[in-house]
């Protein structure tokens, strides 16, 4: 893995519990890196994000009338890149202009012995879906991802 | 769920009369643990299904219902086109026609003792299971359009299966009005390496023993006895069925304004039947609903190749499929009057009674067969449907066992390696690429599924007939 670039990403993530799926959520001083960690949070959900490398990158656009909507587009072309090219991220950099989204991401090929992927997310719903700053004016991007 | 909620009105049917914007009641189908049980969510969930346009009815619920996206998991829902009613992308949800086929191997438990071993080894080596698995069949666009208009139907004239498997298929075999040209390149990209693949998560492909009969009449006409060795395969549409939800999600979201529906909760996301994006959604589903018949069809060749190389005496022959996440076009008696109905069912499985049209001849006078899937180290149920639930809840019954506890929680509390060797200990073969997958699916992460079982059957939405015992598993 780049070191240093994924410790150039801000902020934390975790994931929230749902009865049948799971909620993930990204927290960060910018709503860029709240819309990172939530990438961060995606890889979480299906393996451990420390082991995948970032070796390869792609960038990926967004366009959608709100932020919430956004953060669905986003989860969803991420869901839609790791599916369609075997892939994995670790490493996310994202930037807004009005309402469209532009990413890079880096990750590497899905290697199962070394992954163990525990599960493939269908799609991002908009279930708990929010976007928003917080008392303490962090920006927080989360919704339940459907696995 | 707070029982004060809810107006008993039987043993294990609870209602919720109509307030605020609700149009019809809510109905939940339920013991009341498993009441007690459930998610406040669910309630909410009821509720919100039950101001959509054109709901007849009731919002009904079944006795494995938790908290879902929009509608409940174990949701029940029928709208009349004729009053404005509604297609809802999130009523079917995201993994379009998940669900179980059972197959009769004419095989023993004795039979399979001294192989069963290689037996799970061939499953788990020849049957693409898991996150990043291909499928060996490759389609070019012309012939997806084929698989989508087709299902099991194009699947048995490429050499998957037995022409005899689609009369045991829900629509025998291939749903009619299907559009694959309403079906996105994003979808068609997304199931390039994925039809014969069994997907992860909740998904699995079990070897089981017939461990008890309840119905001897329904089980023989089922041509199953105590002691049978079975298959079960519990899949879906993959990721062309996964990106169609995800696509048309978006589109009834935001053209919901414009037909002047009122979303309570955007995954409720929904387009009248007779609008553009209703009847284009209708087209994709549909489409998608074959790519599941065509996916569970080639995966069963695979199983039979399998079993035929190590036991060539076996015979594998299709018991029946049913698909639980749906939307149907089907006629109920609505006010003594047949109604044609768009029917969803969201985590709930189609149990048509005795005598209906659709259930191939030869099942016809004990009902449809109700597969329930249940977990990796508890049971599975065969049911056959009743008279009575055509008017409880449309010809419909519970699914499978549903989680009680988050995939989080279960991580925190046992090691996938743990759960094998628990398993294996009780003769339960289980075979994944993913420790941590297991770990997610450890059994006491479910409802009991003999618990939610038992409800369905005391309301009658479905008839107990055998209970499965799983020998072999193999999980995404």
């Amino acid at each position: 893995m780049t070191q240093s670039r994924f410790e150039s990403m801000q902020g934390s993530w975790e994931h929230f519990p749902h009865e049948a799926d799971i909620g993930v959520r990204g927290i960060g001083l910018t709503k860029e890196a709240a819309f990172e960690q939530a990438g961060l949070a995606l890889t979480a959900v299906i393996t451990e994000p420390t082991s995948v490398a970032s070796t390869q990158a792609l960038s990926i656009t967004c366009e959608a009338p709100d932020d919430e909507l956004l953060l669905v587009d986003w989860l969803n072309a991420l869901v839609y890149e790791m599916a369609t090219r075997k892939m994995l991220f670790s490493c996310f950099a994202v930037r807004f202009n009005n309402h469209s989204l532009y990413a890079t991401v880096w990750g590497e090929p899905i290697e199962v012995a070394r992954h163990q992927p525990a599960v493939e997310v269908k799609g991002a719903t908009y279930t708990e879906l929010s976007v928003k700053q917080d008392e303490q004016g962090r920006w927080i991007a989360q919704c339940i991802v459907d696995v | 769920m707070d029982l004060n909620l809810l107006k008993r009105r039987g043993r294990d049917e609870w209602h919720i009369s109509p307030r605020g914007k609700m149009l019809v009641p809510g109905v939940i189908y339920a013991t009341e643990e498993l009441i007690r049980d459930m998610d406040e969510k669910v309630y909410e969930q009821v509720t919100n299904v039950a101001t959509l346009p054109g709901i007849v009815q009731a919002s009904y619920a079944m006795p494995d219902a938790h908290w879902g996206y929009g509608f409940p998991i174990g949701g029940v829902a029928a709208f009349d086109p004729d009053q404005g009613g509604v297609v809802s992308a999130g009523g079917v949800g995201f993994d379009i026609s998940c669900g179980v086929r059972l197959l009769r191997t004419e095989l023993t438990v004795e039979d399979i003792s001294a192989v069963k071993e290689l037996l799970a080894e061939a499953l788990f080596q020849r049957i693409p299971a898991g996150v990043g698995s291909k499928g060996k069949v490759h389609l070019d666009r012309h012939e997806m359009d084929a698989m989508l208009a087709g299902g099991a139907k194009w699947a048995v004239g490429k050499g998957y299966g037995i022409h005899e498997d689609l009369e045991f298929i829900e629509e025998r075999g291939c749903m009619a009005g299907a559009k694959p040209e309403n079906v996105s390149e994003f979808a068609t990209k997304r199931q390039q390496d994925e039809m014969g693949t069994l997907g992860s998560g909740n998904h699995y492909l079990e070897v089981q023993r017939v461990a008890q009969v309840f119905d001897a009449k329904a089980a023989s006409v089922f041509g199953i006895r105590e002691g049978d060795v079975v298959v079960s395969i519990h899949c879906g549409s993959r990721g062309l069925g996964h990106q169609i939800g995800t696509e048309f999600l978006k589109s009834m979201v935001t053209s919901a304004a414009r037909h002047h529906i009122e979303l309570p909760d955007r995954e409720l996301a929904c387009a009248p039947i007779n609008s553009e994006v209703g009847q284009e959604y209708l087209g994709a589903m549909r489409a998608g609903i074959n790519c599941a018949l065509a996916n569970r069809q080639i995966i069963t060749h695979l199983v039979r190749q399998i079993f035929t190389d190590i036991l060539p005496q076996a015979t594998l022959s299709l018991l029946y499929d049913v698909s639980h996440n749906t939307c149907k076009v089907e006629e109920h008696v609505i006010d003594g009057k047949p109604t044609r109905l768009f029917v969803h069912r969201k985590g709930a499985t189609r149990a048509f009674g005795p005598g209906h049209p659709d259930i191939p001849p030869s099942l016809r006078a004990v009902g449809q067969p109700v597969l329930i899937g249940g977990t990796m180290g508890t049971a599975s149920y065969v049911l056959v449907g009743t008279e009575e639930s055509m008017a409880l809840a449309f010809g419909s019954a519970c699914h499978g066992a549903g989680r009680s506890m988050s995939r989080h929680q279960a991580l925190r509390q046992w090691h996938g390696r743990d759960v094998v060797k628990e398993l294996a200990a009780r003769g339960i073969l289980i075979r994944s690429p993913s420790m941590r997958g297991i770990a997610e699916e450890a059994p006491g992460a479910y409802k009991d599924v003999s618990e939610v079982v038992d409800a369905a059957d005391d309301v009658k939405l479905a008839k107990k007939v055998a209970r499965l015992e799983p020998l072999v598993c193999v999980k995404g």
